[in-house]
Order: C-alpha cells, then sequence, then structure tokens
C-alpha cells in the first residue's frame, strides 16, 4: 500500500498558523502572492522584507528549515530557466566572471527567481500547516467553482489507489521478464499507461454510479463548516497586509 | 406478517436489453417480505450485477416494474428510491470517494438534506453497528480491505435503507474479515439482498435463495434445499466448494 504519500508536504501541529481556518490562509497566501507580484523588480529591500515575513510565518508554525528547502526542489526548472535567459538575452550586455551576459536578462532572470521562490515558500507554509483536504475545505468556503473542488478531492483520494494499480502493473510486466532499458520499450510502456487510463476511467464511471446511488445531485454537501472568526481573518491577513505595507513605503 | 404489509421489494417481469442489443433480463419476478435475508445466486453474466442496477434506478427497466416499500422505481421517485435501497458495491474503493469515513458515511444523508448534530449521531451509529467508530477519521486507503468493506456497508446504512444489496460481500475477504462481515449482517435489523456465487455463504446469512440463470429466476426457495440439489446447481453453473457438505440442521 503506498500508505499517505501526499502527507509529504503536511506537518502535523498545533501551531497559530496550523489551528488557522483554511479559507483565512488560502486568501492570505494568494493575496501575499500578488503583493510580491506587483512589487517592481528593483526594490530589492522589499524582497529581503518579504522572505523575512516567510520566515517569520515559518517560526509561528514552527516549520523547519529543512523542510522548506527539500521541497522548493519544486522550483528547480524554473531556476534553470532563469539562468539561461540572461545568456541568451538581447539588449545591453555585462561581463560577470568571465561570461557576457545581458543586463535586462539579469534583471528578468532576478525577477522571476525572486517573486517565484517567494510565491514557492509561502504555498509550501500552506501546504505544511493544512491537511491538504482541509485545504479543499478552505477553496469550497471560498466559493471556488464546485466542479474543480471536486477533481482535485477524487485526486486526492484515489492518487494512492492509482499507483498501486500501477504498481502491481510494473510488477506484472517484470514478472514476465519486461525490463525498460531503451526507447524500443517505449511503445510497451505507452500501453500500459492506456490500460491504466481505461481502468481509471472505468473506476470512475463506477465511482459515479456509487455516488448517484447515495443521491449526488451534482454538488458536494458541506457537512461540518468550518466558520472562521474576524479576528482569525485578521490574523491570517496580517501577512498580506504588512507585505503591502512595505510594497506602500517611499523607496 | 400480516398480508397488508408491503414487500420490502417486488419485481415484475423485469426485462432489459443494453444499448447494443444484448438482451440481459427477460422477465424477473421476485419478491422479498421486510426483514428477510435473501441470496440472489448465478453463474457470472447470469444477470445479477444488470438486476442489482435496477433495484436503484440506475438502469431503467425496458419492460416490468420494480417496487421499492410501495414505491415504484421511476425518473420522480428516484431520489426517495435510492434513499431506500442501500447498494453495497464489490469494490469498497468505489464505494469510499471522500477524504475520511467520517465525510464518506455522511455523504448520503447530507444529501438528504440531514445536518448538525443529528448528522453527527446518524453517522456514528452507523459506524458503530459495523464496529468502524473508532476509525472515523482516518482516510480509506489507510484502512484494510476487510475493514473498508464494513466502512461501504456503514456508508449505505447511514441513509437508514429498506433493503440493503450486497454485491458480493465476501469477496477478498479472508476468513477472519468474512466471519466478522457475516455477524454484522446478521446483528442488523434491515432487509437484505446479498448478490454472491458463495454459497456457504449465502447458506449461513439466508435462509432463502434465488438462482437468476439466463436472465430469468430459475429456483426460489429455502437455502438448505436449493443447495442440497447438486442437479439444480449443476444446470446453473452452481456448485458447492470442495468438500463443503451442507451441516445438519
Amino acid at each position: 500500500m503506498g500508505a499517505g504519500h501526499h502527507h509529504q508536504l503536511y506537518l502535523p501541529g498545533d501551531s497559530v498558523v496550523h489551528r488557522l481556518p483554511p479559507q483565512c490562509k488560502l486568501l492570505a497566501v494568494l493575496a501575499f502572492a500578488i503583493v510580491v507580484v506587483a512589487t517592481p523588480r528593483e526594490r530589492f529591500w522589499a524582497f529581503a522584507a518579504y522572505a523575512a515575513l516567510l520566515a517569520a510565518v515559518a517560526v509561528a508554525a514552527r516549520v523547519p528549515a529543512g523542510h522548506i528547502v527539500r521541497r522548493m526542489a519544486i522550483e528547480i526548472p524554473f531556476v534553470l530557466f532563469a539562468f539561461l535567459i540572461p545568456v541568451i538575452g538581447l539588449g545591453e550586455r555585462t561581463t560577470v566572471l568571465g561570461l557576457s551576459l545581458s543586463v535586462p536578462g539579469l534583471w528578468a532572470a532576478w525577477n522571476i527567481l525572486a517573486k517565484a521562490t517567494l510565491g514557492v515558500v509561502a504555498s509550501i507554509l500552506l501546504a505544511a500547516t493544512t491537511e491538504p483536504r482541509v485545504i479543499l475545505v478552505g477553496a469550497q468556503r471560498l466559493r471556488l467553482p464546485s466542479l474543480l473542488v471536486q477533481i482535485a478531492m477524487f485526486m486526492l483520494r484515489y492518487m494512492d489507489v492509482i499507483v498501486d494499480e500501477m504498481r502491481r502493473m510494473r510488477v506484472a510486466r517484470e514478472s514476465r521478464g519486461f525490463v525498460a532499458r531503451d526507447v524500443r520499450h517505449i511503445p510497451v510502456l505507452a500501453r500500459s499507461a492506456g490500460a491504466l487510463f481505461i481502468r481509471s476511467y472505468e473506476r470512475g464511471e463506477r465511482v459515479h454510479l456509487a455516488m448517484l446511488s447515495r443521491g449526488y445531485t451534482g454538488e458536494m454537501p458541506i457537512t461540518h463548516d468550518i466558520s472562521a472568526s474576524v479576528r482569525q481573518w485578521g490574523t491570517a491577513l496580517a501577512l498580506p497586509a504588512v507585505a503591502l505595507a512595505i510594497w506602500g513605503l517611499p523607496w | 406478517m400480516g398480508p397488508t404489509v408491503v414487500n420490502s421489494l417486488e419485481v415484475r417481469q423485469l426485462a432489459y436489453a443494453y444499448p447494443d442489443g444484448t438482451q440481459a433480463l427477460f422477465g424477473v419476478d421476485l419478491s422479498i417480505a421486510r426483514g428477510e435475508r435473501v441470496a440472489l445466486l448465478g453463474p457470472n453474466g447470469a444477470g445479477k450485477t444488470t438486476l442489482v442496477m435496477h433495484l436503484n434506478g440506475i438502469l431503467t427497466a425496458g419492460h416490468g416494474t420494480v417496487t421499492v416499500a410501495g414505491t415504484p422505481v421511476a425518473k420522480d421517485t428516484l431520489k426517495e428510491i435510492r434513499q431506500r435501497v442501500g447498494l453495497v458495491f464489490q469494490d469498497p474503493d468505489d464505494q469510499l470517494f471522500m477524504p475520511t469515513v467520517r465525510d464518506d458515511v455522511a455523504f448520503g444523508p447530507a444529501n438528504a438534506g440531514v445536518r448538525g448534530a443529528e448528522l453527527d449521531r446518524v453517522v456514528e451509529d452507523a459506524l458503530d453497528q459495523v464496529g468502524m467508530l473508532e476509525f472515523a477519521d482516518r482516510p480509506p486507503h489507510h484502512l484494510s480491505f476487510g475493514q473498508r468493506r464494513r466502512v461501504a456497508v456503514a456508508t449505505v446504512l447511514a441513509m437508514r435503507p429498506e433493503i440493503l444489496v450486497l454485491d458480493e460481500p465476501s469477496s477478498n475477504l479472508d476468513p477472519a474479515a468474512r466471519r466478522e462481515l457475516a455477524e454484522i449482517l446478521r446483528s442488523l435489523d434491515v432487509t437484505v439482498l446479498m448478490v454472491t456465487h458463495d454459497l456457504p455463504y449465502a447458506l449461513e446469512l439466508c435462509e432463502r435463495a434465488l438462482i437468476l440463470s439466463g436472465g430469468v429466476i430459475a429456483a426460489d426457495g429455502p437455502t438448505r434445499e436449493l443447495l442440497a440439489d447438486t442437479g439444480l446447481l449443476a444446470r446453473h453453473r452452481l456448485e458447492l466448494p470442495y468438500g463443503f457438505a451442507i451441516p445438519a440442521g
């Protein structure tokens, strides 16, 4: 059983941040990201201040730095792309360590790196302090399209089931002597992927029948509503509010 | 039981052909009284699943009628019918689609408009009946197969059904889980229709059995008598497992 592999992001705890209702945290992260993206890239100090804000949240949530750094790996493709821009960029050029780099390219790379990193760290903090299913309850509260929330919910629920099925198919292939070594084996893997898709599709139909059998009408019933107090909203929105204040400072 | 008591389930002359033209049911007649536990036996391909799909209106009859506690299955009664007929599917992973056991058991009653403390009570009641209350806040994929099947039964019990319909309840269960489920099913105060080809399980749990074969009810009687008739079983591709003898009762 692939037990709980999607809990890798979540760090159980009982901090102030953990206890905040999910809709508050979701909105706070979204607002923070908007402020970060709207900040002119020349304001280096503002970005440093944003990073300090996130560090403060991490301390309050008792999320260790190591947890955040490891999960920042998801950003690597963007980092590689950002490093390429100054090399292939046009316009005025400057020489760094014997390498001719484009000045607008450097600015663009910095812009992407700084803003993406802040956004990713904010999301990691959200995921570390909120269980995936609870995030979805928050999304439902924020009136996100019900269909999207349901799709995400089913993905969460069936990820393990499908990964398990994939593992069984791999075991079945390898039991009959198949080892994927080079490109000639791609068609075999592609057929497996196709079979997996069909199996999952059929499961989807069966799940839909099971849902209909229990009175599903297209809407997920909200069974236990998590309502947020004014104070909780205040606590959560302090993050984007302070960021906005930093943004508004005369530089 | 007086003659005025309505049956939990009445199926009259039910026939059905799939859209591709394959005829699966050729006029099924059966009735199940309230409180009965009945086994529906039949080989693979006899039309068992097709019949089950008619009981709560997932498929609509090509010909004939299905009546649940006096209410005919029709478009405008679907909501009520689905509350009264509790279908437990064969693969619990198909049935348990919510993030936690509690959410899943709450799904049916919540769709029916139950909320708050009443909903909590209904959910806990149902989980208690299958001995799974302590797992209420677990995600279903952290449970064993037998536990998931018990939760699947609870999801349906929470809807307070008139009749519980189980599709192959003993499949994939280890002997202990199989016995535990049997004990639970016997303790429930509800009409049960159990679709299976696990003949010893049918004998253990149901006083009465029906044989569905070739899209019609081929036999209807006490489970013990039906299973003792080796000729009848053989005609419908059914057989008792090796070494199994019907215990003297």
